[in-house]
């Protein structure tokens, strides 16, 4: 009846997962029991949940990224504190099935679930905005993409109390997660929840590309498209060109897991180095789906904080084109060692260190675009500048190792764990803040505390080199990454300063959440009426704080690049319209609960087959297939606004302002 | 204008601002745009699938390979289905375009039943090879045929339930916007299964060593 789910499968004897566990639902009844007692589920229903508005789908989805950092956090915190402990023959406190447990679900939360959904999150929000446009695409979609995302979450974070996570590492390599190797549902968790988060990206991908190349404020050439539009541009082909491969390689090794086909086993065939070689082909892309919105924020930040148009504007277009292009020809560098000849090495590391060029091209132009400029020191300029320095300093290393030689010493070591935290906090996650602070004020109508944000970035800042440059010399001195305890006393004080960054990582995210918590207390002193807090160049800047659902009450018409800048140099502010204008009614998409029934049924579908319960699994396909068709008969797809609720609105703006 | 206009528009029109500044494209282009890409998402999924045959198509573990497994006339005939399941639905198409409701039945129901048709030579087929012991779980090159192939019958299987689903539509909504959109988008998935099936009877069938 239940498949293979028993009572066995809570971890009653590692307190750890437990109490955890215990915690995280008391936290949700309490959320629950607040959301229900002051009578907020049907305002949360209406006006968040079954949303189909790009700005609150950005907002949730940043949301999501933020309490699921905080999840990966603590999973960083322990295997810090773990290796801080376990030197010299000390067990430590994690026992080795949990520690690989630990690193795996790390890795999957962090790269899957906090920074995708934080990048798209931050796309959501500002790319139709500074396209001077009322919605995405597909809204519909989006709302969709959104709860598939959700689903995978909480997949994985049911797999905390019911069961196990994958102990294979965050790419699940064959032959270890095979059936042979991994007996256990941690690696169908795994390949459940990101088969299905996995659509909803492949899907904002297709949304996003569409938007951005089919919808456009009149007068919206290419060439005058902010460059945080060209970055979610490349971002969003990137997603559409390599989520497939995800696809279909999960899909092949969930085949050799249940069916018992020989894709990459050890018998009959299997290859398992072609497993490698796909999700690389797909997980190299992904790294530039990450970071290239992140380049986009940085650009945005640079340009208005120094006062200036961005430095090689069209540079930073081809820049970031050819990045896009280059991301496919690199793969084979994460596994130099599997043998494929010296011919075949050299390619590749040539190819890498080619893909250096355009990204030195871009650290010039933020470079020269701060040259000269006015610059204000702002919680995302400091986030900008913080990345500037230690980015050069990730890339480097990276390039380091794009020597096969230099890659084979190097290669499972600390060394390259070092190099990617390097790049993906110093680059992507530094861009998400960055991103934050800059556009929460146009989210929701206030800044946020500077203070508090400084005090976070300066946190981060010194927490990561504390944390991340011992792991270099540990890595140098032949630390392996993945590694539960070590004979060497020697390591040991690394290790610790290594925890000491972490921590102050950690009072870094507790500012994070304190900032979040003032500002919110104290709005009523820091309200953005003009809707143009920073001096803003893109459009996003030009329409109210936060934002009316339609955008924009007339579509803007854009003469240039920076196309707000322009029209205030021309005297020309949309809120200083004349308040008797002629408004017109316009058509909104209608909010639709298709998005959360079928996330509903995924996860339903999901559980069910990770615990082999075949009616549960065919009960949840048939909700599936049946929410899709009924959604078919839907037939008033929008809402209108009529004039007079829009010349209200523009009139209260312009009493506000004035 | 009809659809097939509003899409090949350009050069009876007089507009001298760039198509690139006119302002956010009409809806039914915004629709076929996304599921082109769709479309092209799919065809990389596929790409994923020929490349791990083509890794694994020799490895057969002793077992059978394909020239002793497939019946090389079936397979045209079962091309054969399939292609003209495309060219009646091009006809369907145009049944469409005239807003005429028979032959829009008759039409989806000839291609209704040829892709039908195309699913039986299928399964007879895997269902015969499996009776042979060479299933999927035989070696690495069958878990890449049937991986690959019945992916694509998966696919058809989807268009099939996706075309009864349209008719469904026509009938109770009519020729509504939305409705012609969508039609437009199967006729453009079901041509996109044919190009793949080209790929794999190539690859697959013809290419069998």
């Amino acid at each position: 009846m239940l498949g293979k789910l028993t009572w066995n499968a809570i971890p009653f004897d590692q307190p750890i997962p437990l109490i955890a566990s215990a915690l995280v639902l008391v936290v949700l009844a309490g959320v629950a029991y607040i959301v229900l007692r002051r009578g907020w589920f049907p305002y949360l229903w209406r006006e968040w949940i079954t949303s189909v508005d790009h700005k609150r789908i950005g907002v949730m989805y940043v949301l999501l990224a933020l309490v699921m950092m905080v999840r990966g956090f603590i999973d960083a915190l322990m295997m810090r504190s773990q290796l801080a402990l376990a030197a010299d023959g000390a067990p430590g406190y994690l026992p080795p099935d949990h520690y690989n447990q630990i690193f795996s679900a790390h890795g999957t939360i962090m790269i899957f679930f906090v920074a995708m959904p934080f990048m798209i999150g931050l796309m959501n929000f500002a790319v139709p905005l500074q396209l001077g446009v009322r919605d995405v695409a597909f809204p519909t979609l989006n709302s969709v993409s959104l709860w598939l995302s959700a689903a995978g979450v909480l997949l994985v974070n049911v797999s905390l109390l019911v069961g196990e996570f994958a102990k294979t590492g965050w790419l699940a390599y064959p032959p270890l997660s095979e059936l042979a190797f991994s007996p256990g549902v941690g690696v169908d968790y795994y390949l459940w929840s990101l088969q299905i988060s996995g659509v909803g990206s492949l899907l904002t991908g297709i949304n996003f590309t569409t938007t951005i190349l089919k919808l456009r404020a009149p007068g919206m050439g290419y060439d005058r498209m902010p460059i945080f539009c060209w970055t979610a541009l490349a971002s969003n082909l990137l997603i559409v060109a390599a989520f497939p491969i995800l696809t279909a390689t999960y899909a092949m090794l969930l085949l050799d897991r249940y069916l018992g086909f020989h894709f990459f086993t050890n018998e009959a065939g299997g290859n398992a180095m072609m497993y490698v070689n796909l999700i690389w082909a797909w997980g190299h892309p992904e790294v530039y789906i990450l970071i290239l919105p992140a380049f986009g924020v940085f650009s945005e930040v640079i340009a208005t904080f120094s006062g200036k148009p961005l430095f090689g504007y069209r540079s930073m277009i081809v820049a970031t084109l050819a990045i896009c292009m280059l991301s496919f020809m690199v793969w084979l560098h994460h596994f130099f060692t599997m043998g494929a000849g010296a011919d075949v090495n050299a390619f590749f590391g040539i190819m890498t260190m080619i893909i250096a060029v355009p990204t030195g091209v871009k650290v010039f132009n933020w470079i020269f675009t701060l040259f000269g400029g006015r610059v204000r020191f702002t919680t995302p300029m400091l986030w900008s500048l913080g990345f500037i320095c230690t980015f050069v300093i990730g890339g480097m290393t990276g390039v380091l190792m794009a020597i096969p030689p230099a890659d084979f010493v190097l290669h499972n070591s600390l060394f390259l764990v070092a190099h990617f935290h390097n790049v993906i906090i110093g680059g992507v996650l530094f861009g998400a803040f960055a991103g934050y602070t800059y556009w929460f004020p146009k989210a929701f109508g206030f800044t946020l505390d500077e203070r508090l944000g400084k005090a976070s970035f300066w946190c981060w800042l010194v927490g990561f080199y504390l944390a991340f440059m011992p792991l270099y010399l540990l890595g140098l001195m032949g630390a392996t990454r993945r590694m539960q305890h070590y004979d060497v006393p020697g390591w040991q004080p690394l290790m610790i300063a290594a925890l000491a960054g972490a921590l102050l990582i950690a009072l870094g995210i507790f500012f994070t959440v304190l900032q979040l918590m003032v500002s919110i207390r104290t709005r009523d002193r820091r309200r953005d009426l003009t809707g143009d807090p920073w001096q803003g160049r893109t459009l996003e800047w030009s329409t109210a704080s936060p934002p009316p659902a339609w955008n924009y009450s007339v579509l803007p018409r854009v003469e240039g690049a920076d196309a707000y800048w322009g029209m205030k140099q021309a005297g020309r502010e949309s809120r200083d319209a004349p308040a008797d204008a002629e408004w017109e009614e316009i058509h909104l998409p209608r909010r639709t609960s298709v998005g959360v029934v079928l996330a509903f049924f995924a996860v339903v579908a999901g559980f069910a087959l990770i615990w082999h319960i075949w009616w549960m699994a065919i009960v949840g396909g048939i909700g599936l297939i049946g929410t899709g068709i009924a959604h078919g008969w839907r037939t008033e797809h929008e809402e209108e606004i009529d004039a007079e609720t829009i010349a209200e609105t523009e009139r209260a703006r312009r009493r506000a302002t004035t | 204008m009809s659809l097939v206009d509003a899409l090949t528009e350009t050069d009876h029109d007089t507009d001298k601002t760039p198509i690139s500044e006119r302002g956010p494209a009409p809806v039914e282009i915004v629709v076929a745009f996304g599921f082109w890409l769709f479309l092209l998402s799919d065809i990389v999924m596929f790409s994923a699938l020929f490349a791990a045959y083509a890794v694994l198509s020799g490895q057969t573990a002793g077992g059978p390979a394909g020239p002793q497994l497939f019946d090389r006339m079936n397979v045209l005939i079962e091309t054969g289905c399939l292609l003209a399941s495309s060219f009646t639905c091009g006809l369907f198409t145009l049944s469409i375009e005239a807003r005429n409701k028979p032959g829009a039945y008759l039409w989806a129901a000839v291609t209704f039943a040829l892709g039908a048709a195309f699913l039986a030579f299928e399964l007879t087929e895997f269902t015969r090879m499996i009776a042979q012991g060479a299933g999927p779980t035989r070696s690495a090159f069958l878990s890449a045929f049937f991986t690959l192939v019945g992916t694509h019958g998966l696919h058809v299987t989807f268009g099939l339930g996706w075309l009864l689903t349209m008719m469904a539509q026509v009938a109770t909504l009519g020729f509504q916007p939305m409705v012609v959109r969508r039609l437009l988008c199967f006729s453009l998935f079901w041509h996109a299964l044919d190009i793949v099936w080209i790929g794999v009877f190539t690859i697959v069938y013809l290419g069998a060593h």
